[in-house]
């Protein structure tokens, strides 16, 4: 057993680290090679090109919003579902779970066609709705989108986070103290749904960074645009903001879950001879 | 601050089960009352109305004479501590206790005030900080206790709140509750499945069966006195033995005439006398009165020794001897049984079409 454990570090860990490492490292390469050496002036002078702030910056927005819309949407829709209409519970999961199979180039092919009724809609007050929707500098439109798209991962995080509580027995306790509904969801439930939080802003904050389908169809220039687009002028530049992107998404992956993580710390078990017996209690708890 | 609870005719139905058919309780201040019975009988629906997580089809819940049928759960000033482990993950000890208090926007000295106490009362002094995870089940809801005491209820209803404990755990936290209770005189209804726990702890027991109140008494009169058959056999240990219906209102059993307590049959009806095992008197074989019958199990408890016998007629019953007395009752040993001539609750005979009263 011990050596089979051996084998399987052995040889799977340096595969999935070459499967990874590889690319990353021939792209490191491709950015600082030139013909007289080594350089890192498509890091060092490339980045203060034109666009490139403005485009990350939209894209950290977008995804911030997306993450905000959707957990709006889904933490009070789950914990509804959950309490009061269990019954729903499968059409809510097949439905959060649609954008997994709509290919985003359908999603946009639909989108485009609501935005073209624009026109139609001229002289009436929804023609500011569209023109606020596809406003160039923080395109609503995407937003949405965005939030639709990230469904499944918010459903996934948080649905699991939910069976992980004992949410009624939770939520009646908070009720019976005199706490209102909303104030249950935030004090009580969210607090405990952290992790699951965190869990499903990281899956949408990832998927936001490297969307390029639908930015792309509806001409926006958000990081991955940029990116493709400076490919054809600046390879090198495009290679090196690539690695930039990843050491971004990695930072706030970190940052995400050292956020999740503050209260497991503070929460570490006290050492003292009293609790010795207690924890002996809790195991016996568990056991029975 | 203690007030009675009247429920009134409660109706409530799940699809087509009826959970309650017809409830009627009335709870004294200060009072500690014991929802008793099997699963699915109604006491725990009958709780959740109380505290507003239900709400009744039909019928009235008043507190202190107030109609409180439509008021939300988080308006009724009810404390509540809850079968599963119920605080809050995220929070302290102190936290827990102090969130009614929060809820109600209390200042931060008077929460930590009130949890030092609270603490203290329910045992855990010092335990402010720690969160319900470094907390043992038993030190869980003593807290969960606290937690419900803190806003001052009108009303502590509590949901089963020892049956995740061990059995240790389980007897001191219940003599603590009863003795906090007698403390503060807060009125308290109590659900359990466990009836040596309502017989202990409660000043009326409320037995249930299929929606409906059974029997609403004190313990002793429950076990003495139990008014329905049901009541009888969920209480204790009762022996079913075959009698016949005579005149006089008395059943005859074992050669002796007993009075009928309850409803009485017509006369010449079979049915089964329901005699718990110290009404039954056990003597030598030689004894001549009574019915003889044959030792098969003899169990020492200590002060007593449970005796299982099979009468030659083929009933098997159980008798209850002091232990010196059952020494020469070994299994296979011939003796002789008899009634104690005290009023019985008969019941339609197991497995016989059903009587006509």
């Amino acid at each position: 057993m011990a050596r089979m454990k051996f084998t399987s570090r052995a040889v799977v860990l340096p595969l999935a680290a070459l499967y990874f490492l590889v690319p990353i490292g021939a792209s490191v390469w491709f950015s600082v090679n030139e013909v007289e050496g080594i350089s890192f002036d498509a890091y060092t002078q490339g980045l203060g090109t034109e666009g490139l702030t403005t485009s990350l910056m939209l894209s950290v927005r977008l995804g911030l919003a997306t993450i905000v819309c959707g957990l709006l949407l889904m933490v009070p829709t789950l914990v509804a579902v959950a309490l009061y209409l269990p019954g729903l519970r499968r059409t809510v999961e097949i439905l959060c779970m649609m954008p997994l199979v709509v290919p985003p180039i359908a999603l946009v092919a639909g989108v485009t066609t609501v935005l073209s009724w624009e026109q139609d809609l001229a002289d009436t007050p929804f023609y500011m709705t569209f023109q606020m929707l596809r406003d160039e500098n923080f395109p609503l439109v995407l937003v949405l989108v965005y939030t639709v798209m990230s469904l499944p991962f918010l459903y996934r995080s948080l649905d699991a986070g939910l069976r992980a509580v004992d949410l009624r027995t939770l939520v009646e306790a908070a009720r019976s103290l005199g706490a209102s509904r909303l104030q249950t969801l935030w004090q009580v439930i969210v607090p405990n749904l952290r992790t699951a939080v965190v869990g499903g802003a990281v899956l949408s904050l990832a998927m936001v960074l490297g969307e390029y389908t639908v930015a792309s169809v509806l001409s926006y220039r958000p990081f991955s645009v940029w990116m493709v687009e400076i490919k054809d002028s600046e390879a090198q530049l495009s290679v090196a903001a690539a690695m930039l992107s990843l050491l971004i998404t990695w930072g706030l992956l970190l940052l995400l879950t050292t956020l999740a993580g503050g209260r497991s710390r503070r929460r570490t078990p006290l050492n003292s001879g009293s609790e010795k017996r207690e924890s002996r209690d809790n195991r016996k708890k568990t056991v029975s | 601050m203690t007030v009675s609870v009247h429920l009134k005719n409660l109706r409530r139905e799940f699809g087509s089960t009826v959970a309650l058919d017809g409830l009627d309780l009335d709870i004294a201040p200060g009072e500690l009352v014991a929802l008793l019975g099997p699963s699915g009988c109604g006491k725990t629906t009958a709780l959740r109305i109380v505290a507003g997580f239900e709400t009744a089809d039909g019928g009235e819940l008043l507190m202190d004479g107030e109609d409180v049928t439509s008021v939300p759960a988080n308006r009724r000033d009810i404390g509540m501590v809850f079968q599963s482990y119920s605080l809050f993950p995220n929070m302290t000890a102190a936290e827990n206790i102090a969130y009614g208090l929060r809820v109600r926007g209390r200042g931060t000295a008077e929460r930590k005030t009130r949890a030092g106490e609270l603490l203290e009362l329910v045992g855990l002094p010092g335990r402010e900080g720690h969160y319900p995870h470094q907390l043992s089940g038993g030190q869980q809801q003593r807290v969960a206790l606290a937690r419900a005491l803190a806003i001052s209820p009108k009303v502590l209803l509590l949901d089963e709140p020892l049956s995740a404990l061990d059995a240790k755990v389980r007897l001191t936290l219940r003599e603590e509750i009863r003795r906090i209770q007698l403390e503060l005189g807060i009125t308290t209804v109590f659900v359990t499945h466990d009836q040596e726990e309502a017989l202990s702890m409660a000043d009326r027991v409320a037995v249930m069966k299929d929606g409906r109140l059974e029997q609403c008494a004190a313990p002793g009169e429950l076990y003495d006195r139990p008014a329905t058959p049901f009541v009888a056999e969920f209480v204790g240990t009762m022996n079913r033995l075959p009698g016949t219906v005579q005149d006089g209102g008395v059943v005859e059993l074992f050669g002796r005439r007993l009075p009928i307590h309850g409803e009485r049959p017509a006369v010449g009806a079979e049915v089964d006398v329901l005699l718990r095992p110290e009404g039954l008197a056990v003597g030598a074989a030689d004894d001549g009165a009574g019915a003889p019958a044959t030792v098969r199990v003899a169990t020492f408890l200590g002060a007593t020794t449970r005796l299982h016998l099979t009468t030659d007629s083929g009933a098997a019953c159980k008798a209850d001897l002091p232990s010196w007395e059952a020494t020469a009752l070994a299994p296979g040993a011939r003796c002789m049984i008899t009634p104690h001539e005290n009023p019985v609750l008969v019941a339609e005979r197991a497995g016989a079409p059903s009587l006509k009263v």
